[in-house]
């Protein structure tokens, strides 16, 4: 009968109006800022720069001022000046740092771009639900302190992903120094080899054993599947303790010369 | 019917307060006087009225939506109307530069002030009715249509092909609606004996088996009437469903595109006026005015019965308005001449039966009751049938 319609859909509204007020299920929205969002693991907005230690962030962050970052950013938001002096990293190693290092997240598209290509795991996305300025031009351009934040934080925000990347430089970081241990050990046994050692030292950074990590996992042309070791998934959970060995080398990007066997063998 | 036991004090407050100002005021003025409180009475608690209905009914469809609706602005949002007010008057008015002035300028104006001339003739309770007038029925529908004159005058004085093109199609409704909305009076009109407000409440007085109400809508005419009534309300203040003059979200408001500011509010208070009027229309036709539902509810005020009635009419208007969708104009003028009006005009051949079997008693009242049932009933769904054959139950083919 003509009306029956209308009086279904009347049911279905007072239903919903006084179901709101004893179902929390029905009760959809929540009291934004006292109540804040629990945002999803996966969830990304602006990158940031990660750091060893908390407690000196510009002293330990992993950014070696390589530039892949920006260059490959798509709507070019990411500006960086490399230091001209050098100071050890994780591994002890002498690398150059970002002496500037900006992002305007104004232009920033949250794409994970500059992640995926960072062959160091030093760039990271963010967390920051509310986002707001009060100037748009200083206001949102990040600088180099407030965008370098501990691996702990990493930790607490993409935890699955944090624990993958730890795990695999802890596995590089071995590798490295098994290496290095195996160098020392064939220049004790033939000092007279030492001599090119040093030689190719001075040439180019990958040469040092210590240094595999980087030229391992020098992109550029990054292949696929390298890639897909960044972005998070559960698979990588379980694989990354394993070793890197799934990630291909690209020997292209490496100084003529410099360490190959030992690059590719890992 | 009016009950012989004593008025408590609340009830004959209204009376108490006449005397009281006949006692201050010389006499030649006393007349300007009471209508001048009587109108600031009903700008200060139909203005109040007005604001918090904004905000019940975004807190009705808010909770209809399994929302809170607006929470920020004092306990419960108490103070949203009037963060709203104070934002719409410091807000730039626009006035288009070829517009006529005068008469943008005009047409809020007159819009209000005609849906608040409305109130006049409505009896808010037994001693409370701000102008007895013999022919108060009349007066309030004629006011009420003038509001349609407004409508245009906002239409044409934008100099705006698409608000005056709005402002067409709301005329359309408008003057398709007034005509059920007027047949659905007359029975009242008829069975009561006067076109007098005061007189139709104090026809529907007294109780059957003392706990029956005499309301016109508990008979089957009177129910008819009443939903006929109602429907043509709705689409008379544009509400949803039959809100197409305005239509936001297809029309950019229709005739009030060019309007901004305090006088886009002075359209939405004159919507809120015109609704709350004509709620109070139906209350006072078909829900007996102010009269208590049972006699032992007379103890509370009769303007408060009024009120009561009122507020549940407009809450069903809200709750309405969150479930239906809007209507092509098509299906609104449709629905008007091929439903409505024929129903109406059926209804005042029910009524005159009505009329005519007063006498009847015993078993034939009975037969009168299921005679009057018959001519509503089978109208409506043989009429309403054909309106929706070939349009319900719609299947879409394309769709999951």
């Amino acid at each position: 009968m003509l009306g029956s319609g209308i009086i279904q859909g009347l049911a279905v509204t007072a239903k919903n109006f006084v179901g709101s007020f004893h179902d929390p299920a029905r009760y959809t929205t929540q009291e934004y800022p006292e109540v804040l969002p629990t945002l999803p693991e996966n969830y990304r907005n602006f990158p940031f720069l990660v750091t060893e230690n908390a407690t000196d962030p510009m002293g330990t962050m992993r950014c070696v001022a390589c530039q892949i970052c920006e260059k490959e950013c798509p709507p070019q938001c990411i500006y960086i000046e490399k230091s001209k002096d050098k100071k050890p990293d994780a591994n002890g190693k002498m690398q150059l740092y970002p002496a500037v290092f900006d992002i305007d997240t104004s232009v920033c598209m949250s794409c994970q771009i500059c992640v995926e290509v960072c062959p160091f795991d030093a760039i990271k996305m963010d967390q920051v639900f509310a986002i707001a300025a009060t100037d748009r031009f200083t206001g949102l351009l990040l600088d180099r302190a407030q965008l370098a934040k501990p691996n702990s934080y990493y930790h607490t925000i993409h935890p699955t992903e944090a624990t993958e990347v730890d795990a695999r430089l802890a596995e590089e970081k071995r590798i490295a120094e098994e290496k290095a241990k195996a160098a020392a050990a064939a220049k004790a046994a033939a000092p007279a080899k030492a001599l090119p050692g040093d030689l190719s030292r001075d040439a180019g950074r990958a040469t040092d054993p210590g240094l595999a990590k980087a030229s391992n996992r020098v992109p550029g042309q990054t292949p696929a599947g390298q890639q897909a070791g960044t972005v998070p998934s559960p698979s990588n959970a379980a694989g990354a303790p394993a070793g890197p060995a799934p990630k291909p080398t690209s020997p292209t990007m490496k100084p003529p010369g410099a360490g190959g066997p030992a690059a590719s063998g890992s | 019917m009016i009950s012989a036991a004593p008025e408590s004090f609340l009830e004959r407050l209204p009376l108490l307060a006449g005397d009281l100002i006949a006692r201050v005021v010389p006499a030649p003025l006393l007349w300007f006087v009471t209508s001048l409180i009587a109108i600031v009475a009903i700008l200060a608690i139909f203005g109040l009225l007005f604001a918090f209905l904004t905000l019940a009914e975004r807190k009705i469809l808010g909770r209809i939506q399994n929302r809170p609706g607006p929470n920020r602005t004092g306990y419960f949002g108490l103070l949203q109307p009037f963060a709203d007010g104070i934002k719409m008057l410091i807000k730039e008015d626009i006035v288009p530069r070829d517009a006529d002035q005068v008469l943008h300028y005009l047409a809020p104006v007159v819009l209000v002030s005609l849906a608040l001339m409305t109130f006049a003739v409505l009896p808010f309770g037994r001693h409370l009715v701000p102008v007895e007038l013999d022919t108060a029925v009349l007066y309030f529908f004629a006011a009420g249509a003038a509001t349609e004159l407004a409508v245009f005058m906002a239409g044409w004085a934008s100099h705006n092909k698409y608000s005056l093109l709005a402002a067409m199609r709301a005329l359309a409704q408008l003057i398709s609606y007034e005509l059920p909305l007027l047949l659905s009076v007359v029975p009242v009109v008829m069975l009561a004996g006067t076109l007098s407000t005061t007189g139709i409440v104090a026809a529907q007085g007294g109780w059957k088996f003392g706990f029956i109400p005499h309301w016109y809508v508990f008979t089957p005419w009177g129910f008819a009437g009443f939903l006929i009534f109602f429907t043509a309300a709705l689409a008379e203040s544009n509400r949803s469903p039959f809100d197409l003059p305005e239509a936001e979200s297809e029309l950019i408001a229709g005739h009030l595109t060019e309007y901004s500011g305090f006088k886009y509010a002075l359209f939405f208070m004159a919507e809120y006026f015109g609704m709350t009027a004509l709620c109070g229309m139906g209350v006072t036709l078909f829900l007996g005015g102010w009269q208590a539902p049972c006699a032992f509810l007379e103890v509370i005020p009769s303007y408060l019965w009024f009120f009561a009635k009122l507020l549940t009419l407009l809450v069903l208007f809200m709750w309405i308005r969150g479930t239906l969708p809007r209507l092509r104009i098509d299906q609104l003028t449709r629905f008007a001449w091929k439903f409505l009006v024929p129903l109406a005009l059926i209804n005042l051949g029910t009524v005159a039966f009505w009329h005519l079997t007063v006498g009847w008693g015993g078993a034939l009242q009975l037969a009168r009751w299921a005679l009057a049932l018959v001519f509503v009933i089978v109208p409506f769904v043989l009429i309403g049938r054909r309106l929706s054959a070939g349009v319900a139950p719609r299947t879409y083919r394309y769709a999951p």
